[in-house]
């Protein structure tokens, strides 16, 4: 649960700012989503090990939409109301697939030398 | 694409930032939202629901800022927001601001004002294509190079030059000393109009092209040809009406028709160092000038400007002319001797270099200062505000945002006052240019571009000066230490004030010089108003005619014009008149050569030289110039009579030391013609700042004058004598213009204008000094006692002597003041060398006024630092104690 706090709370290393970045972009691959939707896709998918605070959640959407990674519309949501639905740009998509090759390969050196010790 | 998606995200982040703002507390609220109904969901009561998702949500308006600081243009939200703080603090004490602003004002808009007039005049090149290659040359005197390094040259001079420059240089003489009376025509009035002579290739060598017409050919520049002349853009502006059709008529100069081939530019002005500003028609020299005059080595009227050629040095041309000039020399002993140049711009503003620069030096003083005191203004805000700032500080203001908020309050003050200079640099320059026409270049003056940049570094300049000595005297470790002083600490701002001190030293010292300045050029001014020229000037009226060669072609013709003019003058009532050929301070109007008959002989080419007037009988009594022994002219000493002549007193003393000159003969070194001295009167002086010359007077009626000043003498209002006079000349002759009328004390006035213009110009600028001098000395010491109100409170409490508090405060405030006159003299010592020459009769050290400056500064500093100190020792101890 570490790493939880460290998305939630403090100023985000590149490292875990990076990974933020990637979750959200890996999230929004297959349809749009609103703020609250994501975090709850997050936390699903990691079986409720990661729980992306607010406080990181948004500065990071507002971010990658600047960054034109994603772009915003607001539109009619489940529950009725109108909800901010945040989906990938041809570039985010781009930019997924380099975070993605990036993120394995990382992920794959520190299991290499975690593995070994 | 992507690029598309960021400029997209831009635009609606700098255009739309309130919607989006809403935008995102709505997006905030529905996560929020969605949480409480999660919770709701998971059995929670709807407060304890809204309650734990509050808590999970942290605090909201921190998120919002948060997730803001993301978007494009943060910079800008946060610099809007410190001009609004900046704004607001200002208004708040609208006083400050509007003393800032308008200290800021002057400063800039006199520096700005300077800065354009010396660029325009000193800077900018000439308008004429690559100006760097044209030169003025002059002949010289080897040996005595101060007053005569650069002097006209003969006619047969410049013929020699012209041969010997040909491959490096092409050149052209010009005369600008000519005038002519242009005939009355389709009921246009007759005037004198100054003129000047030029070779055919003048304007072609500058490269001004005329504007309708052509330039003069050849062919032109010839006696043979028929006479053609071209006009100035603003006299056919003036006296045609701008009408093109005048090229290829006739008119009528000096009685004699002149067909006009050409009219020029506008953009065309030439002003040399021996004028020409005025030049209204130019002919073509070789056609006007007597053929005397244009093989002489010896009488020098010419002027000559050079373009260089590609690869040619103005020191390899002057050498080629120098070898040349020797040779002129050894054959010419009346020839001078040497060759001097410089670049046709400097011959233009060599004059105006010194004072230009002396005051632009003075300007930057003068904002110095401003910035200085609105250092010290913002440094007693900052102290009033140091509670203030000290619990922001405390709170996590960062120093940095502290300083940026004092620069962009700084900037504010700095650009509101740049505007308010522009505006007064805008109106100071328009009254330059009406005030000093006599500045050549004055009209190629206005504030372009470089200017407005020029003023936009100052405004910078002053806010980032003014802003950062302030923040400096701020401190986060002071700021802290004020949170812990209690308020009746007595040392509490001991630091500030030192600084402000500092400021008011630099600002006293700069005072100084200033004030030095202004005390000499004054001096220098009144000295030079209250010379003697050697005649009464008050209530005397002069005006010039000249009578036209071709239709009074007989001396007796002109003589029997000017004797009834002057016999119908002297008739009005009260009037007592003459005529001379140069009236005291018209000019130098000519020199001859003499010797002594009765000495020995001199050797050849050398002679006595005299100053040379022509005058009626009756000039010396309406000028009253005394005469000192014998006799003025009688009136048939005239014509062939003429061969007498009246000496200067100080001609008599340099020539005729322990001897009488009554009844001696002066013998014309150039034409041999000899005169007899019968009497001897008072010097005047040629120009109001030259020292009076050797002078020689022989009569007006002879000698061949055509044109004399007419000099009216009356006991009260002379001026309204000029119509009657004009209309009596008029009824004379209907076709004689009239020209330059005015009092012999306006003709003094215009010649010191420029003294007049510097010296109050340096002393506005040093009382403007003197005045922010004293008020910052007044606010720093102000506030020193107001600081120590409750110290002085204890100290008269326990029986001090309320004298001496007096005498502490009043030493604390003339203690900087003392050293900042220290200073000021010693900078004042080297500044006073820069203005050397623009004193007249005036040493740079003179001792009166370095004392009469200190003294009043002294006294100034004294008044400014007596009322608070008198206001210290007249508190009442109960109140003082009190007060917080």
């Amino acid at each position: 649960m570490e790493f939880v706090d460290n998305l939630g709370m403090g100023k985000p290393s590149d490292l875990v700012q990076g990974t933020l970045d990637l979750l959200i972009l890996k999230t929004l691959l297959l349809d749009p989503l609103h703020g609250w939707a994501i975090a709850k896709r997050i936390q699903q998918l990691s079986g409720e090990v990661l729980q992306v605070q607010q406080g990181s959640l948004y500065p990071a959407l507002h971010r990658l939409e600047q960054q034109g990674w994603i772009k915003a519309k607001w539109a009619e949501s489940e529950t009725g109301r109108q909800a901010k639905f945040y989906a990938l740009t041809a570039a985010g998509r781009s930019q997924l697939e380099k975070e993605t090759a990036n993120w394995n390969r990382l992920s794959a050196a520190i299991n290499l030398v975690v593995g070994e010790a | 694409m992507r690029l598309v998606e960021q400029i997209r995200m831009a635009f609606l982040s700098l255009f739309r930032r309130g919607q989006a703002s809403t935008r995102l507390d709505d997006e905030l609220r529905y996560h929020l939202d969605r949480q409480i109904a999660e919770n709701i969901s998971a059995g929670m009561s709807p407060e304890d629901a809204r309650a734990a998702a509050l808590r999970q949500f942290g605090n909201p308006a921190l998120l919002r800022d948060q997730t803001r600081s993301t978007w494009n243009w943060g910079w800008l939200e946060s610099m809007a927001r410190d001009l609004r703080y900046g704004l607001r603090a200002l208004a708040h004490t609208p006083g400050f601001a509007v003393i800032a602003v308008l200290i800021i004002a002057l400063g800039i808009g006199s520096t700005v004002a300077l800065f354009t007039v010396v660029r325009g005049v000193l800077i900018n090149p000439l308008p004429y294509p690559q100006p760097q290659q044209l030169y003025s040359i002059y002949e010289s005197n080897a040996h005595n190079e101060g007053i005569a390094k650069y002097l006209p040259v003969a006619g047969g001079v410049f013929a020699e030059w012209q041969n010997t420059a040909q491959g490096s240089a092409e050149m052209a003489a010009i005369s600008p000393f000519q005038s002519y009376n242009v005939s009355s025509e389709s009921g246009r009035l007759p005037e004198r109009i100054d003129a000047g002579w030029c070779s055919w290739n003048f304007f072609s060598m500058l490269g001004v092209a005329p504007q309708f017409g052509r330039s003069f050919s050849k062919a032109e520049d010839s006696p043979e040809s028929e006479a053609t002349v071209m006009l100035s853009a603003a006299f056919w502006r003036r006296r045609y009406n701008s009408d093109p059709g005048i090229v290829g008529k006739r008119i009528w100069l000096d009685a004699k028709p002149y067909t006009v081939i050409g009219i020029l530019p506008t953009s065309f002005t030439y002003s040399g160092a021996f004028g020409g500003n005025n030049i209204q028609v130019w002919t073509p020299m070789r056609h006007e000038e007597s053929s005397i005059m244009l093989t002489t080595f010896e009488m020098h009227d010419m002027l000559v400007v050079a373009r260089l050629q590609n690869g040619v040095s103005l020191t390899a041309l002057l050498d080629r002319l120098s070898a040349v000039q020797t040779r002129i020399h050894e054959a010419h002993p009346n020839a001078h001797d040497a060759v001097s140049g410089r670049t046709l711009l400097d011959d233009s503003v060599q004059d105006y270099k010194t004072p230009l620069y002396a005051l632009l030096a003075a300007t930057v003083c003068v904002l110095i200062i401003a910035c200085l005191n609105v250092a010290s203004l913002l440094v007693a805000r900052a102290a009033s505000r140091r509670k203030d700032l000290a619990i922001r500080s405390a709170l996590g203001g960062g120093w940095m945002r502290l300083l940026r908020e004092r620069l962009c309050e700084s900037l504010l003050l700095s650009i509101a006052g740049g505007m308010c200079g522009l505006g007064l640099a805008q109106g100071g320059l328009q009254w330059l240019v009406h005030t000093r026409t006599d500045m050549h270049r004055i009209e190629s003056i206005h504030i372009d571009g470089v200017t407005l940049l020029f003023a936009t570094g100052i405004i910078l300049l002053c806010a980032v000066c003014a802003g950062t000595v302030s923040a400096f005297s701020s401190r986060r470790k002071n700021l802290l230490v004020a949170l812990h002083e209690s308020s009746r600490s007595q040392t509490a701002d001991a630091g500030r004030a030192t600084l402000r001190k500092v400021l008011l030293v630099i600002e006293v010292g700069l005072t100084v010089v200033l004030l030095v300045g202004a005390g000499l050029l004054l001096k220098s001014y009144s000295r030079l108003r209250s010379t003697d020229v050697g005649v009464p000037v008050e209530n005397v009226l002069t005006m010039r005619v000249s009578l036209p060669e071709a239709r009074y072609k007989q001396p007796e013709q002109k003589v029997a014009f000017f004797e009834r003019l002057i016999t119908q003058v002297r008739n009005l009532p009260g009037v007592s008149a003459g005529l001379v050929s140069t009236a005291p301070g018209e000019g130098w109007g000519g020199d001859h050569l003499m010797a002594i008959a009765e000495h020995p002989p001199l050797p050849k080419g050398q002679g006595l030289d005299f100053q040379i007037r022509g005058s009626d009988p009756g000039y010396f009594a309406a000028a009253q110039i005394p005469l000192l022994r014998g006799r003025a002219f009688s009136p048939d000493e005239r014509l062939e009579r003429a061969n007498v002549t009246v000496i200067s007193e100080s001609a008599a003393k340099q020539f005729f030391p322990g001897e009488d000159p009554i009844g001696k003969h002066l013998r014309d070194q150039f034409d041999k013609t000899e005169v007899e001295i019968i009497g001897v009167v008072g010097d005047t002086r040629w120009s109001i700042s030259e020292p009076a010359q050797p002078m020689l007077y022989w009569p007006i009626y002879g000698n061949d004058y055509s044109s004399a000043t007419i000099l009216l003498r009356t006991p009260q209002s002379v001026e309204s004598l000029a119509m009657p006079v004009q209309k009596m000349l008029a009824a004379l002759d209907p076709d004689l213009p009239v020209s330059d009328v005015m009092t012999l004390r306006e003709a003094i006035n215009k010649s010191t204008v420029d003294s007049q213009f510097d010296s109050i110009l340096v002393l506005a600028f040093a009382v403007i000094a003197l005045v922010l001098a004293a008020a910052g000395l007044y606010g720093v010491l102000t506030y020193l006692v107001t600081q120590r109100t409750c110290e002085f409170g204890i100290r008269i409490a326990l029986g001090a002597r309320r004298d001496q508090l007096l005498g502490s405060v009043l030493i604390d405030g003339v203690r900087p003041a003392l050293l900042g006159v220290v200073l000021g003299l010693i900078a004042s010592a080297g500044a006073v060398r820069l203005i050397r020459s623009m004193l007249y009769q005036t040493a740079p050290f003179d001792p009166a006024v370095f004392i009469w400056v200190t003294t009043l500064l002294l006294a100034v500093a004294t008044l400014a630092s007596l009322v608070p100190a008198w206001r210290a020792s007249r508190l009442d101890p109960i109140k003082a104690l009190r007060t917080e």
